[in-house]
């Protein structure tokens, strides 16, 4: 079985914030990791080769120092690192990045299922993963918590549960099938030393616009209907009330605030 | 490749250095230099006070937007009922359409959902397009993607709204690329100016930043907008407007991911995402058992109930209730964070609520500054009492 991996390079949000002044981006000692969702799509993968046998493969599209993210996986166990990665594939919106992961799979070969995470934590956008699954046409169950089966080629099947508001579906596919996977579904691993020793020695592919013969048009800014305008900081909150001291009292003094906001 | 430093205009100032989220911009001599990297996110564009910088967006494509017109709602229904997130659409989507001059439809796709037309009509709707069958029972992505496309291609509307729901997050990033066209998810807000674009307002980065997002060559535009921040209208039971039956096509009914079960959780609290009241606890209730604290609290408010995600790592309570990054994205009326520190991951799946309280025995604990109102004491005598109070009110 071959199971490819989608994952992203990511800024480590949690420090990005805006100059509310110049309406900029503060990136003082902004660390870049793999996008947390992708790391349980890369142990659901890994997790599934030890089950069923075969090879798991990683894709990702960035600037060349994406590269660390997919030595990560190969540390962790993923067979296989593509990088997809040009100046021409700069500005890229959701649907020219799934448009280019979808030709980088095809041209990556023969493949049963494709795991990406819910989303990235930067865009939080939740589209190249149903966008890829569009793009080479086959099935997709996104908000995987769980695989409860699945059976290998050439019956090739899988029975997922997905995650909605109130509940789960239980989704049952034919291979090849898109997973997009949350937090749920597994605890990732860490390293190995011997995983970090190959991978560091690991030759990782990079593939360019004319590897993956695609239209100039269809990728990058060119490919990409959206485009944004203006960035800009979300409007401050205001310092709020603290209240200290006996708690009969600071519950009636917050009680009083709430009943004159009528919140309760 | 198109992002062009203009050389006369270029003073050297570093503006664009310090505004670069990816750290590619240096400055020889006087002048600023884009490495490899760019992404051409333009950050630099808007930070530089010269109009140094320009992205060159070639036209590929000219569309004839005259044949676009309309705004589309998708509706969301669950066994027949129609979401409260749809009210909301048509809502936003009656204000885009008046300033349009143009007619406001609703897509109804379901099972045995006729009947709820007229509540969409009276919700703000001028047109109901409903699509029937047994296949639209569960939702199910393949089907549902295939018959909305087909509609948007034969009817072009200039706009598609939908709920960022899992329904709606699932479902139009496919519809999008089957038209192909842009999406934009996540929307907190929405404007159109008089060209007829949508600007689509919507946070990244966790919420630390605002991003305005164009669809300028293509159409229909198409969001996904956030729940409970676009505001229905009141229902009006005498508006006037017309129901359309589309006609299923066999391959609009065609599965491969089939949706063979629907196991529903029973929860005594309602689902985080949909709340107007949250309370929510975390490490400082110190056990398992002590998450009833927050419960009875949540039940007396008639809110649900939210965890950080130190809580759902400790096995204290399921998944579906943690709030914050890897979590769910909540914009209650009234948050109420218990024995919560307040980090960054917890901070950004919350601090769009309207209202936050937050108990802490720890002064310092960075939640106090994102709360309204914050106590500082301890929660196993603060709750109890704020139970006993608002029982007794």
């Amino acid at each position: 079985m071959h199971i490819i991996v989608c994952i992203k390079q990511v800024p480590d949000t949690t420090n990005i914030k805006i100059n509310p002044e110049t309406n900029t981006l503060m990136r003082e000692g902004v660390e870049c990791i793999v996008n947390p969702f992708d790391m349980y799509a890369i142990e659901e993968a890994l997790r599934l080769k030890e089950r069923c046998e075969g090879k798991v493969t990683a894709v990702t599209m960035g600037p060349p120092q994406a590269e660390s993210a997919l030595r990560e996986a190969l540390s962790l166990g993923v067979d296989e690192a593509v990088l997809i990665s040009n100046r021409a594939f700069a500005g890229s919106d959701t649907l020219a990045t799934s448009f280019t992961l979808a030709r980088a799979i095809q041209k990556i070969g023969e493949y049963d299922i494709v795991i990406c995470g819910k989303q990235a934590i930067d865009g939080d956008t939740a589209q190249v993963g149903p966008g890829v699954a569009v793009q080479l046409n086959i099935p997709q169950i996104t908000f995987v918590k769980k695989i409860e089966e699945v059976t290998p080629p050439p019956a090739g099947s899988i029975r997922a549960e997905r995650m909605m508001e109130e509940g789960f579906q239980v989704v049952e596919s034919r291979l090849p099938v898109l997973l997009t996977v949350v937090k749920e579904i597994n605890e990732p691993r860490l390293p190995s030393l011997r995983g970090k020793m190959k991978a560091r020695k690991a030759n990782i592919q990079v593939w360019g616009p004319e590897e993956l013969g695609v239209d100039s048009d269809r990728i990058g800014l060119k490919g990409s209907p959206t485009y944004v305008s203006r960035i800009f900081a979300p409007p401050q909150r205001k310092s709020g009330k603290i209240f200290q001291g006996d708690a009969e009292e600071v519950v009636d003094q917050l009680l009083h605030e709430l009943r004159d906001g009528k919140l309760v | 490749m198109s992002i062009l430093v203009l050389e006369e205009k270029c003073t050297g100032c570093r503006l664009c250095v310090k505004a670069c989220p990816f750290g590619e911009i240096s400055v020889e001599g006087k002048l600023a230099v884009i490495g490899d990297g760019c992404t051409l996110c333009g950050a630099c564009v808007s930070a530089c006070e010269f109009g140094a910088i320009e992205i060159e967006v070639e036209r590929t494509r000219e569309i004839d937007f005259s044949q676009y017109s309309g705004v589309w709602a998708v509706a969301e229904q669950k066994k027949g009922k129609v979401q409260s997130v749809t009210f909301e659409l048509l809502g936003a989507g009656r204000e885009l359409a008046d300033r349009r001059g143009s007619e406001l439809s609703a897509i109804l796709i379901g099972r045995r959902v006729a009947d709820a037309a007229g509540e969409l009509i009276a919700g703000g709707a001028d047109n109901v397009y409903v699509v029937d069958s047994p296949v639209f029972e569960q939702f199910q992505d393949e089907p549902y993607s295939r018959v909305l496309s087909r509609l948007i291609v034969k009817w072009k509307p200039e706009i598609v709204l939908a709920g960022a729901t899992a329904i709606g997050r699932s479902l139009i990033p496919r519809v999008a690329v089957m038209v192909g066209t842009g999406l934009t998810a996540d929307c907190t807000g929405l404007s159109i100016d008089d060209d007829g674009q949508l600007l689509q307002t919507r946070p990244a980065f966790g919420g630390n930043i605002m991003a305005t997002i164009l669809t300028p060559r293509h159409r229909p535009q198409m969001a996904t907008v956030r729940h409970k921040v676009m505001r229905a209208l009141p229902s009006d039971a005498s508006r006037q407007g017309k129901v359309v039956h589309v006609e299923l096509k066999e391959s609009d009914k065609f599965v491969r991911a089939k949706v063979v079960d629907f196991v529903e959780e029973e929860e005594k609290t309602a689902n985080i995402a949909e709340a107007d009241v949250i309370v929510s606890g975390g490490r400082g209730l110190q056990a398992p058992e002590n998450f009833s604290l927050v419960e009875e609290l949540a039940l007396a408010l008639g809110g649900a109930v939210g965890a950080s995600r130190a809580a759902v790592d400790a096995g204290w309570i399921p998944y579906s209730h943690q709030v914050g990054q890897t979590g769910k994205t909540v914009q209650a009326k009234l948050y109420i964070a218990c024995g919560i520190s307040g980090a960054i991951q917890h901070l950004v799946g919350m601090q769009s609520s309207d209202v936050i309280v937050a108990i802490n025995k720890d002064p310092y604990a960075p939640i106090f500054q994102v709360a309204t109102y914050g106590i500082v004491g301890d929660l196993f005598e603060i709750i109890p009492m704020m139970v006993k109070k608002l029982g007794r009110a």
